[in-house]
């Protein structure tokens, strides 16, 4: 019982997007870290992410797109975060994202990608150390 | 009042997101609030919903939100899932179905994880249910999968508790029958259209039939009923069963209070103190060494676990000396 903090995340399905193999696995890896991991289902709007983030109190939000959306969908999760004053929330993004695209995206504020070939440990080691719940 | 309290009551949602982490993580602090929201409570209507995993909870109360809030009722879910006694994490799935709803204002659905400390799960569920009643929800449903002590305890603290069933589940129907079953207040054979429903309407009618003196004398006898959730077939059936048996409470009991019937109050106030006991104790004794300095003693053949056990709980609730120990 106790007054340590239990790390809360969410992993979310962005868009037209049906392919959550991927998001799965990371929800599953997250959970074996000890996460509580809130999974959206897919075929989200940002807003609807950031509604159920915000209900859930979670301290990360990893967005997961293979659709090619994410230049549109990622920034304006972001927004929205701003909007509802909850950018204490960090987040990440992984999937199909071209390399050309990855600096854009953190210039928004999506605090880091993974691209398909990142290790699971490495995907956990990066929340450990970047996410603190809040 | 705390600027908190206000928030919640004023229906602030980051404010009762936080409150309920609070509540889950186990922070002192949140004594005060639930203090000063408690007499906010106790007007909102709680359905307890539980069965076993892929029955389609879920999906049932993604459904009857979408009636309450036609007949514009606010609408309060609690969906409990279990924490691997592993590693401590937990995957909260029960959101997707639900999800539509939210965009909506009157709806407000929280994921909670079962965590597996001593009673905490009731303890924080029913704190949970208070923040969500102090906040002006006019139902609250609470979704769990039903298994263990905490779980059908949690299903008690609701108004009307709903079991829910697969057609084929025979057997399961037994195995979830010594606990939970007893609690029923509707019965739902969800999925319907599967294969051997009628058979599943005969098992559970049996089942009821055999308590036969429980119902006598106009008592609440529990329905059953056949739903497609995914088609919101027999979904608006099962709400007219759920007014009946808010109708019937308000009856036999005048008011639909019931949490604060003496029974209840009871209850709840003998698992508050459980958990705040053990807490309490356990910490102390956790935080000075002594607990570990009795586990080695144990080990090394000093002492038996009996008088061990005696020297770390006697002193700490004051038994010698009459008076309880000030933490």
């Amino acid at each position: 019982m106790g007054k340590k903090r239990q790390i809360r995340v969410m992993v979310a399905k962005p868009g037209l997007d049906g392919h959550d193999r991927g998001a799965r696995i990371i929800a599953r890896a997250y959970r074996d870290a000890g996460f509580e991991v809130v999974y959206s289902g897919l075929h989200q709007t940002p807003e609807e992410i950031v509604e159920a983030a915000i209900q859930e109190d979670v301290d990360m939000i990893g967005l997961s797109s293979l659709a090619g959306a994410h230049n549109y969908l990622f920034p304006r999760t972001i927004d929205l975060l701003h909007e509802k004053g909850a950018d204490d929330i960090v987040v990440c993004g992984g999937g199909i994202i071209p390399d050309e695209d990855i600096p854009k995206l953190k210039e928004v504020g999506i605090k880091e990608i993974f691209t398909p070939g990142t290790s699971l440990d490495d995907i956990v080691n990066w929340v450990e150390e970047n996410v603190k719940p809040r | 009042m705390s600027t908190v309290a206000e928030k919640v009551v004023a229906g602030d949602i980051r404010a009762v997101a936080r409150l309920i982490r609070d509540i889950d993580d186990g922070m002192p602090e949140v004594r005060e609030i639930l203090k000063e929201l408690y007499p906010s409570t106790g007007n909102a209507y709680v359905l307890g919903i539980t069965g076993a995993p892929g029955v389609g909870k879920s999906t049932l109360v993604d459904q009857i939100i979408s009636h309450m809030r036609k007949d514009n009722k606010t609408v309060g879910v609690l969906a409990v899932d279990p924490t691997s006694p592993f590693s401590g994490g937990a995957i909260l799935g029960d959101r997707v179905r639900m999800q539509r709803h939210s965009m909506d204002e009157g709806v407000f659905i929280r994921s909670m994880a079962t965590r597996g400390h001593f009673g905490g799960l009731t303890q924080s569920t029913r704190s949970a249910i208070d923040v969500l009643d102090a906040m002006g929800k006019d139902y609250i449903i609470v979704e769990t999968v039903g298994v263990g002590q905490d779980e059908v305890d949690v299903v008690k603290s609701a108004h009307t508790t709903v079991i829910v069933v697969i057609p084929g589940m025979g057997d399961d129907i037994q195995a979830i029958k010594a606990g939970i079953l007893e609690t029923g207040d509707i019965f739902i054979i969800n999925k319907a259209d599967r294969e051997g429903a009628d058979k599943t309407m005969s098992d559970l009618k049996l089942m009821i039939n055999m308590d036969k003196k429980k119902y006598a004398g106009g008592k609440w006898k529990p329905p059953i009923l056949k739903t497609q959730a995914v088609f919101d077939k027999g979904v608006s059936e099962f709400l007219e069963e759920i007014e009946k048996h808010r109708q019937y409470l308000i009856r036999t009991s005048g008011e639909l209070q019931f949490r604060r019937k003496k029974n209840r109050v009871r209850e709840e106030l003998t698992d508050m103190l459980k958990k705040r006991l053990i807490e309490e104790v356990l910490e102390n004794l956790t935080e000075t060494g002594q607990f570990d300095q009795a586990v080695d003693s144990i080990v090394e053949g000093k002492i038996d676990p009996y008088s061990a056990c005696d020297n770390l709980v006697l002193p700490a609730i004051g038994v010698f000396s009459g008076e309880p120990v000030k933490s």
